[in-house]
């Protein structure tokens, strides 16, 4: 069974997602900020990571970036999911090394398409 | 809604469309033609029914039909099609026309845009590789309204989150607010029409590729008849046919089959066997 971070602070989004993830047939971890992310990874880096952007203590942009230093972390798919829906933002997130991003508000149908577009699925 | 009325419509949208609607529909007509009543300050249904008895004004007909259509589409819907375009069709047409020809494609029910848009992008993300040939696409849709949007290129976040990939986003579309643009040099590469495929279908020529997806499904057998046997003599010898998902030849007309082994695509019926 493929495995999924999920990476928002809020509750309410993170249950939402696992929702989601799980139904496609991941097993699913919660993190609620980037330095608990960094913390999940170490301990096992998932196949895939649902990412938000604006975060407490470290934001899904840092988190990304130090991702893609750590051992291992060039492996899993990275897709944000966020508020932040400026073409800036989006390049940036590019940059770093995000596989896709998803503008919120979203949806199954999206996370679906977006994680099959990447072959995750 | 009374039988009598709703044959009105009935009649109406088969002549006009080819749409097919059963009296347990009769609440969707209500519902989609609420709009239009009060475009055309009408006070209700049953007036809206009295002035489609008489000669109606050719746009208040126009204005039912498009109501009654659905236009839901999106980008790469399906993604199988347009990898079967890029690995099947392609290489099917260059070896039936050489490296430097022409390749014709129809989109023949493009909706806002999203199929012929795809498949421009398609051909610009394999620009290196296809370098000698050159693409013709044809997009046309009954409704005027549908393609003003498609010929406009915009499209919300939800549209365009539903399907374009983030990185041909970000390459093919330039971003005001909450709308998404698709750029001039796609845009271009398309070319957007008005038409009816219940109309005789003479005045295209021939195409390498025709796209007619979701859109038989609102027809009756012997509509969808028609349809593919026009469509099959503007179709080339090696040329390549693409129906939607729930959408077959099956049953319907002897001028095509399934590829073998390939589903939803479909080659003239004397067509020979691919090469292996
Ligand atoms: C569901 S959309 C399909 C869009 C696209 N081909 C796809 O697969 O996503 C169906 C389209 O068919 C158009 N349509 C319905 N009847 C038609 C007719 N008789 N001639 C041409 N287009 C028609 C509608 O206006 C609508 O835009």
């Amino acid at each position: 069974m493929k495995s999924c971070l999920v990476v928002d602070d809020s509750r309410v989004v993170r249950k939402v997602a696992r929702r989601i993830i799980e139904d496609l047939g991941f097993s699913c971890e919660e993190a609620e900020d980037g330095v608990f992310a960094v913390a999940a990874c170490q301990k096992a880096m998932p196949d895939a990571i649902l990412l938000d952007w604006n975060m407490p203590n470290m934001s899904g942009i840092e988190f990304l970036e130090k991702l893609r230093t750590m051992p291992g972390g060039e492996q899993p798919k990275v897709v944000f999911c966020t508020t932040e829906n400026d073409m800036s933002f989006i390049q940036r997130a590019i940059m770093a090394g995000a596989n896709e991003y998803i503008m919120k508000p979203f949806d199954g149908e999206i996370v679906a398409t977006k994680f099959s577009q990447i072959g995750l699925i | 809604m009374k039988t009598v009325d709703f044959d009105v419509y009935k009649n109406m949208l088969y002549e006009k469309s080819g749409l097919v609607i059963t009296t347990d529909k009769s609440y969707l007509l209500e519902s989609r033609l609420a709009p239009v009543i009060k475009k055309w300050n009408i006070p209700d249904m049953v007036a809206l029914t009295d002035k489609l008895r008489g000669i109606p004004d050719k746009q208040l007909v126009e204005d039912i039909v498009d109501a009654m259509t659905t236009n839901e589409t999106m980008f790469f819907r399906d993604q199988k099609p347009f990898d079967k375009f890029r690995d099947l069709v392609v290489p099917a047409v260059l070896k039936a026309k050489g490296p430097n020809c022409t390749i014709r494609i129809w989109s023949a029910a493009c909706s806002s845009g999203q199929e012929p848009y795809t498949l421009a992008i398609t051909m610009k993300e394999n620009a290196a590789k296809w370098a000698g040939i050159k693409f013709e696409i044809l997009a046309t849709d009954l409704s005027k309204e549908i393609l003003d949007q498609a010929k406009a290129g915009k499209y919300s976040q939800f549209e365009v989150q539903r399907g374009m990939p983030i990185m041909m986003l970000v390459k093919y579309f330039t971003q005001t607010g909450d709308t998404w643009t698709i750029k001039d040099d796609i845009k271009q590469m398309v070319k957007f029409q008005n038409f009816n495929l219940l109309d005789p279908m003479d005045q295209f020529g021939t195409f390498d590729c025709i796209f007619c997806r979701n859109v038989l499904i609102y027809f009756d057998q012997p509509t969808k008849g028609k349809i593919l046997d026009k469509m099959s003599k503007r179709l080339a010898k090696h040329g390549t046919l693409f129906l939607g998902g729930a959408e077959t030849v099956l049953g319907i007309t002897n001028s095509f089959k399934p590829l073998e082994g390939e589903r939803g695509v479909y080659v003239h019926s004397d067509a020979p066997p691919p090469a292996k």
